[in-house]
């Protein structure tokens, strides 16, 4: 008979009720959470709302309406917008060519790699590679260039909005397929076959079963690039050293100094950041929610 | 002329060959099972008659037309599948009135046939219910609803009830007989488990490894089976190992005793045979026919309205099953008891 | 059929355009350095600068101790959680997606309004301000890292491994070593390469707290030098390649790997 361990790790009974003590063991990463998340973000939420002395005042949160902090929430809300509607469309026609297109099955894991890979190149190589590319100097333009048209006398200038909007798909175009890949291969090849058990043409399955059913998840996920889009800095900053009026750029700004150097300002910018972030965040989950009820 | 024919069909899948020469006609209001194990290609031949693959060889007619390479929306025919596949967005009205939606009937008439769908199934007040909001069971049911709903000219069922529970299972089987003889539609019907086949069915065709074994009704193919394959894959079956003793008389040898069957053996004498035995037709004691064996009792199993009973004989075992009486005398381990059987009731397949 | 295979091919073709243009673009001017001719000067130029390799190597080390910390502070959480406070999950998961709602420059910010002031003064010495940078990187990885841990014990059903350790009489210590930390190598690893992807070419973070990264590196030489970024950027590229399809030959492509940090 064996002598009974007794160091035996008894609170490794997983099941039955759990006591407030189990508590303690989230105690670390709920320190952790707090001290380099919530408190920093909180600190900010304080500051906009602290006058001098101390005391409750809205006159940072006022000026946000100030013209070129409006201007700037504008092309923030512009750019991402842009970029969320458009990388969520050809987003999406990728993850569908990827995983039903029939295609041969490398591609779908090759294609994965890369969007994982391209949606991690985001920031100073994603600039400088744009740069390289579409910049006064840049490979593309010289090439059209010596076929007889100046991008730039046309217009087309890489250091305005569109230029960063075009920048950002190259991470928004792979985040939109690494979340629909999954969302199409929910599709059950049944409700294809059902439907058109049922008299249905190719169309009319994907305008009364897959595309409804795929909509939350297509919007989930055209929210969630928003998002991305709007938070982003250090692209738009590589690309043109801080002078686009993005909000990012102005609380950049605000942090070095810069400018108008009004603390208040900045925690109300920051704050202003936070609203919007959260709202996209929650839509998102709410909207991935409905999906993975349907897409289970 | 049949209703439905399938004529030589066969399927390949690059190298490997799913379904060989399947030949079947199937009268109108007719339910036929395909019954088989995994991979042995019934759900592939359902498929075909559906239209989501194409044979590589053969045809398939329907009422007279020629259905082999039509797509599968324009086949009128209805399918249920094994995962219920209802569609998530839908409530349940709308997905049994989808296709007569696809067809741009009008709106009552669809109203008017969802309803008749519903009360048909019992499922009138769940019209507004979605698919998340339904057990296994009731998913199924509109399902069927579901496929009903256009009229189709054969129904299609590719192992309906293999993801619900047994209760549920053996409830909804009976409801979709009734349904079938109530509409009259012809209906082949896909399963693995060999109950539901022999009591749902008017015909059986027994599949393995592509190929069809037998093609008969319940009766026939329980009683009497063409192949050793479909013998001891449909019910429980006792296979002794004898020698042939005397060919033109129907003698078999077995350890020392003599067994009897009803007619010639195929098999040479001299030769090894085996006499295959339904348990049910083996009685204890020596009233139940001609032919005796005795041996000893290894386990006696109370199943409830049946106890099965195995008895030791030499090398061999043979199962015996004895239908429950509050008065019954259960056999002990280990005794010695004597089995009798007639002998039309066993017959004789050769080895391997 | 064969006309189903028509437009998968053409958006495809279509975002192969859009994604090779600019890496072959970059790689085509990083080679343009010397004059006249395609040589491999700036890369040449870049691997011999000293502050190259002082600034990498930094990140390098960065990314090792949010690695560490993470894994270390992560793993036994998630453990429990799992284990004894599962209907906390809803909780906790709604922790991990918090760093999304405050951008990185909204973090710093904070970061640097609390800590670059008594009490908590921490931007005062190089040692704790890269602890302070340590903490932001794990903040910004916290997701990522929690899933991939995540994802690796619900695979193995850590629970049953637990109980049967427990029934077979074995201690705390012994299932953490034999029955956890094995069970997700794979999870951890790949934790490990998103962060060390997410960390290395991180810029804000390491601008703002004044720390000599591999990201403000990069930036600086944006400014001062042409082709030297283009090198730098093919380099970054490749390193995240490296990672990135490590992670994806480890997890046999199940798990999706969303990058972060822009």
């Amino acid at each position: 008979m064996r002598r009974r361990n007794r160091r035996d790790a008894r609170f490794a009974r997983p099941g039955g009720p759990y006591r407030r003590r189990d508590l303690l063991g989230l105690l670390p990463f709920v320190a952790f959470v707090t001290l380099f998340l919530l408190l920093p973000a909180s600190t900010l939420v304080l500051g906009a709302f602290q006058g001098d002395g101390g005391r409750f005042t809205l006159e940072h949160v006022a000026g946000l309406s100030q013209r070129f902090i409006l201007e700037g929430y504008r092309n923030s809300i512009q750019v991402s917008v842009v970029t969320a509607l458009i990388g969520g469309a050809f987003g999406f026609l990728l993850a569908y060519a990827v995983t039903l297109g029939e295609l041969p099955t490398f591609v779908r894991g090759t294609v994965i790699t890369f969007a994982g890979v391209a949606s991690n190149f985001a920031g100073v190589p994603l600039a400088f590679a744009f740069i390289s590319t579409l910049g006064r100097t840049g490979i593309v333009t010289g090439f059209v260039k010596d076929l007889g048209i100046d991008l730039y006398k046309q217009g087309f200038d890489l250091y305005t909005f569109a230029g960063l909007s075009l920048t950002y798909l190259y991470f928004q175009f792979p985040l939109m397929i690494l979340i629909m890949a999954p969302a199409l291969d929910g599709l059950k090849r049944e409700w294809r076959e059902a439907s058109e058990n049922l008299g249905a043409t190719v169309t009319q399955y994907w305008r009364h079963v897959a595309l409804p059913i795929l909509l939350p998840s297509i919007l989930g996920s055209m929210v969630l690039l928003f998002g991305n889009a709007f938070g982003a800095y250090a692209t738009a900053f590589a690309l043109t050293g801080g002078t686009l009026d993005l909000v990012t750029i102005m609380i950049g700004a605000q942090i070095r100094g810069n400018v108008l150097y009004d603390p208040g300002l900045g925690y109300a910018l920051a704050v202003g950041m936070i609203v919007i972030m959260a709202f996209s965040i929650g839509l998102y989950s709410l909207l991935q929610r409905r999906s993975e009820r349907w897409l289970r | 002329m049949a209703y439905l024919e399938l004529n030589n069909v066969s399927k390949s899948f690059a190298e490997m060959s799913a379904v060989e020469d399947f030949e079947l006609t199937v009268e109108q209001g007719e339910l036929v099972s395909f019954l088989g194990p995994s991979g042995c290609g019934k759900t592939t031949t359902l498929r075909m008659i559906a239209g989501f693959e194409i044979p590589t060889a053969g045809k398939i007619k329907l009422d007279g037309e020629d259905l082999t390479t039509k797509p599968p929306n324009q086949r009128q025919v209805g399918m249920v599948f094994q995962s219920y596949a209802l569609f998530p967005n839908m409530t349940v009205a709308q997905n049994i009135g989808f296709g007569l939606r696809i067809a741009r009937r009008p709106k009552a008439e669809i109203e008017s046939r969802t309803a008749e769908m519903l009360e048909l199934i019992h499922m009138s007040d769940f019209a507004k219910r979605y698919p998340y909001q339904l057990s296994g069971g009731q998913q199924q049911r509109v399902a069927l609803a579901r496929a009903l709903s256009i009229q189709p000219r054969v129904l299609l069922l590719d192992e309906p009830l293999s993801a619900l529970d047994a209760k549920i299972r053996v409830e909804l089987r009976s409801e979709i007989r009734r349904i079938q003889q109530q509409l009259g539609i012809t209906t082949i019907y896909v399963t693995h488990d060999q109950e539901e086949a022999l009591s749902l069915s008017d015909r059986i065709v027994v599949m393995s490894a592509g190929r069809m074994e037998q093609v008969g009704t319940p009766f026939e193919i329980y009683n009497y089976p063409k192949t050793s394959f479909v013998a001891s894959f449909v019910g429980t079956l006792n296979q002794l190992r004898c020698i042939v003793a005397d060919a033109g008389d129907g003698a078999l040898a077995f350890d020392g005793q003599t067994i009897r069957v009803a007619g010639p053996i195929e098999q040479p004498s001299g030769g090894r045979a085996l006499m295959m035995l339904r348990p049910e037709e083996l009685r204890l004691g020596d009233q139940g026919g001609e032919n005796r064996l005795s041996g000893t009792v290894q386990s006696v199993t109370f199943l409830g309205a049946i106890v099965r009973v195995r008895v030791l004989l030499g090398e061999s075992t043979l199962t015996l099953d004895l239908l429950n009486e509050r008065t019954l005398r259960l056999p002990q381990v280990g005794q010695q008891e004597t089995l009798s059987f007639p002998p039309h009731a066993c017959w004789v397949m050769a080895e391997g | 059929m064969k006309r189903r295979r028509l437009w998968p091919l053409f958006w495809l073709s279509l975002g192969a355009v859009y994604f090779f243009l600019p890496l072959v673009a970059t790689t085509d001017f990083s080679l343009r350095a010397q004059r006249g001719t395609l040589s491999l000067l700036a890369y040449q130029r870049v691997l011999q600068d000293s502050q190259f390799v002082s600034s990498f190597l930094f990140s390098l080390r960065m990314a090792l101790f949010t690695i560490l910390f993470g894994v270390l502070l992560i793993v036994p959480t998630a453990y429990w959680v799992h284990l004894r406070l599962p209907h906390l999950r809803p909780l906790i998961e709604l922790l991990t997606l918090l760093p999304f709602v405050v951008p990185v420059i909204v973090l710093v910010f904070g970061l640097i309004r609390i800590y670059s002031r008594p009490p908590l003064l921490m931007t005062t010495t190089p040692a704790t301000t890269d602890l302070l940078l340590v903490g932001g990187y794990l903040v910004v990885a916290l997701p990522y890292l929690y899933r991939s841990i995540d994802v690796g014990l619900r695979a193995v059903d850590i629970r049953s491994l637990t109980e049967a350790a427990q029934s077979l009489g074995a201690g705390w210590g012994t299932i953490l070593m034999r029955v956890v930390f094995p069970n997700l190598r794979t999870a951890a690893l790949t934790g490990a390469l998103l962060t060390l992807a997410i960390v290395i070419g991180e810029l804000t973070l390491a601008q703002y707290l004044a720390r000599p990264a591999f990201g403000p590196y990069m930036n600086l030489l944006g400014k001062n030098r042409a082709y030297e970024p283009a090198a730098l950027s093919i380099m970054s590229f490749a390193l995240t390649w490296a990672a990135m399809g490590t992670i994806y030959w480890m997890t046999r492509g199940q798990q999706a790997q969303i990058g972060g940090g822009h």
